[in-house]
């Protein structure tokens, strides 16, 4: 980080799950740092690893997940600190959306009931600034007729108006990151930008950082400074957005870049990856992108690759970024 | 909310007309009750004066519109045993076996429920390895062999509980824990499977990253989601209880409609017959539209779709 202390550092972060002998490393050697305000994009296909991460960070992996590593938030440990204490932190100063809007509320309790039980909880704890009323936090978010939605129950409301609904939950008592995970994913196309917006609103009222998980790259590149790249459990790139979208490092990463829909004389090109994601239980004691990569040497099936900076705060972890051949 | 009350109503009465056609004609091919009322040494002439004197001798249409009629009017008919009003009869054993029905649900309510959210929080756990061993277990005794097994340990080795009869509360404590014990054991495992499911739910989750405390997460929210198919079961349950706790009255001579209908089956005594099925039928209709109220409260989708 070139100023100040990071808000949230990750070290060596593992998650693995299934049995010792045979496990599945759904995260592996994870380095990562966050700063104040800042909003970072991961990105990934499904089972890159991108949503472990975020559940270990909130700390809510199933009982079955080994977790190891350091990840540090606001100067605590989380990885170490006991639940009480990190029930807390969840949703006031380290808050989440979830993936899917459609079912991520009660559908027996209205949205007002919902969304006062939140309230009540952050007031509880005190200290809470911004808080203010259910129709506030509703205002904040830009729902129209919020007087109105507060009587209504979540099957009266589209999936963007639960998405917002969702956000202000979790943006209530302006926490100093938020993760949303797929946050646009299960929305039209018209509806998904509005909800960036709201991240980037958010920021700037709130100085909250946001950790943005989506496949969608279009998202990332519109909305965050930073992004991370995962495959297979692993980052294999990271970079300022610009400089990551205008050159990108990492053979995937490019493949990744390369199967977005663009348009070429009036037709639209479509370019998928070739192969499939590894197995995670068997993964290649070298790159696990080495079998679908066009630019792979002998070297690449043998041994995994070392980190290496290849621009100001961008690093990527492959062989043959060094080369320019990639 | 009205529309719907009257519709389940007039659904209801419906189906009570039609159970009157049912009772009626099954009640009469048990057979001729005269062999079984009459003392053996009566004559046919005997016989027939009572046919008559019953209406037993007219045409079965005949009867059955006469006994519609007296029906309406809240007559059902004068016992062929016991003289008296069949009506009177079946209300008197109405009410033992609806309190102990009440009693061993909310025996089996007060066992089945925390057993089962406690198992849905604990997966995997010695405590929920110990709940599917007490379901398995209420699942597979027979009622009447739990009824004696609870006689022999409670009433005749340490003689605490009085082990049949109708009167005090001490009456309903062995009888209510073999019907509660045997009901808790589906409402355990429905509860359990239920719970599991919505604690695994998206707004579950949510709730927990809201950092909502996980009491309300648990009864507030969780259980109120898994408390549907829990509460048709507690009705279907209960209707069960209603007409089908025989064998349990039997064991601990509880006074109830259950063993009354057996007995007015094996004498043919079809008043008594038409009256008990009739009553438990209204109860067990009242039953499911309490149920359907609850979903209505329970689901604000249901009253609002």
């Amino acid at each position: 980080m070139p100023h100040g202390e990071p808000l949230l550092a990750i070290r060596g972060l593992n998650v693995e799950f299934g049995l010792p002998a045979r496990p599945v490393r759904a995260v592996a050697d994870a380095d990562l740092t966050l700063a104040p305000g800042e909003i970072l994009g991961i990105a990934g296909e499904s089972g890159s690893g991108k949503t472990t991460l975020c559940a270990a960070v909130m700390r809510t992996l199933p009982r079955t997940a080994r977790v190891s590593g350091r990840v540090e938030f606001a100067g605590k440990e989380l990885l170490s600190l006991p639940e009480r204490e990190m029930a807390r932190l969840r949703g006031r100063d380290l808050a989440m959306v979830l993936q899917n809007p459609m079912t991520s509320l009660d559908p027996l309790y209205t949205i007002g009931n919902q969304l006062e039980e939140v309230l009540r909880e952050r007031r509880r704890g005190g200290g809470a600034g911004r808080l203010g009323s259910a129709v506030e936090v509703l205002r904040r978010v830009h729902l129209t007729a919020p007087e109105l939605r507060l009587r209504q129950y979540p099957h009266q409301l589209s999936g963007g108006m639960r998405q917002r609904v969702l956000v202000g939950m979790a943006t209530a008592a302006a926490p100093r990151l938020l993760i949303a995970d797929e946050p646009t994913t299960a929305l039209d196309a018209s509806i998904q930008d509005e909800i960036l917006i709201l991240f980037r609103e958010l920021r700037e009222s709130a100085g909250t950082a946001v950790v943005i998980v989506t496949h969608d790259l279009s998202a990332i590149r519109r909305l965050s400074d930073r992004v991370v790249i995962m495959y297979a459990g692993r980052i294999v790139e990271e970079g300022p957005t610009v400089e990551v979208f205008r050159a990108p490092r990492h053979p995937y990463t490019q493949a990744l870049l390369a199967s977005l829909p663009r348009i070429e004389e009036e037709e639209v090109v479509l370019q998928p990856i070739p192969g499939q994601v590894p197995d995670l239980a068997r993964l290649p004691p070298g790159c696990a992108f080495a079998a679908r990569c066009p630019a792979a040497i002998p070297l690449c099936r043998e041994e995994r690759p070392r980190e290496r900076t290849v621009g100001e705060r961008h690093r990527v972890f492959c062989w043959r970024a060094g080369e320019g051949a990639a | 909310m009205a529309r719907f009350l009257l519709t389940r109503l007039g659904q209801a009465l419906v189906t009570l007309a039609l159970l009157t056609v049912l009772i009626f004609v099954l009640a009469r091919l048990t057979g001729d009750p005269t062999p079984l009322v009459l003392p053996s040494e009566a004559t046919e002439a005997d016989r027939a004066f009572f046919r008559q004197q019953y209406g037993l001798d007219r045409p079965v249409h005949e009867q059955y519109v006469v006994f519609l009629r007296n029906v309406l009017r809240g007559d059902f008919g004068i016992s062929f045993r016991y003289r008296e009003p069949a009506f009177d009869l079946v209300l008197a054993a109405i009410g033992p076996t609806l309190q102990l029905a009440g009693v061993s649900m909310l025996v089996a309510i007060l066992l089945g429920l925390p057993l089962g959210i406690a198992a849905a929080l604990r997966p995997g756990s010695w405590l929920a390895a110990t709940v599917r061993g007490y379901a398995s277990l209420g699942q597979a005794m027979p009622t009447f062999w739990t009824g004696l097994m609870l006689i022999f340990v409670f009433a005749i080795s340490i003689p605490v509980l009085p082990s049949s009869g109708y009167g005090t509360a001490a009456n309903f404590v062995l009888p209510a824990v073999t019907l509660g014990f045997y009901a808790s054991a589906s409402v355990t495992m429905l509860t359990w499977a239920n719970m599991t499911e919505a604690l695994r739910s998206d707004f579950v989750q949510m709730e927990r990253v809201l950092g909502i405390p996980r009491r309300l997460i648990v009864l507030k929210h969780a259980l109120r989601n898994a408390s549907l198919p829990i509460v048709t079961y507690l009705g279907l349950q209960f209707g069960l209880l209603l007409g089908g706790a025989v064998v349990t009255e039997r064991v601990f001579a509880w006074p109830g409609v259950g063993q009354m209908l057996v007995d007015a089956i094996l004498n043919r005594d079809y008043p008594v017959v038409q009256a008990a099925v009739m009553l438990t039928a209204v109860l067990v209709m009242t039953i499911n539209l309490v149920v359907d109220l609850l979903y209505a409260v329970l689901d604000p989708r249901v009253s609002r779709s």
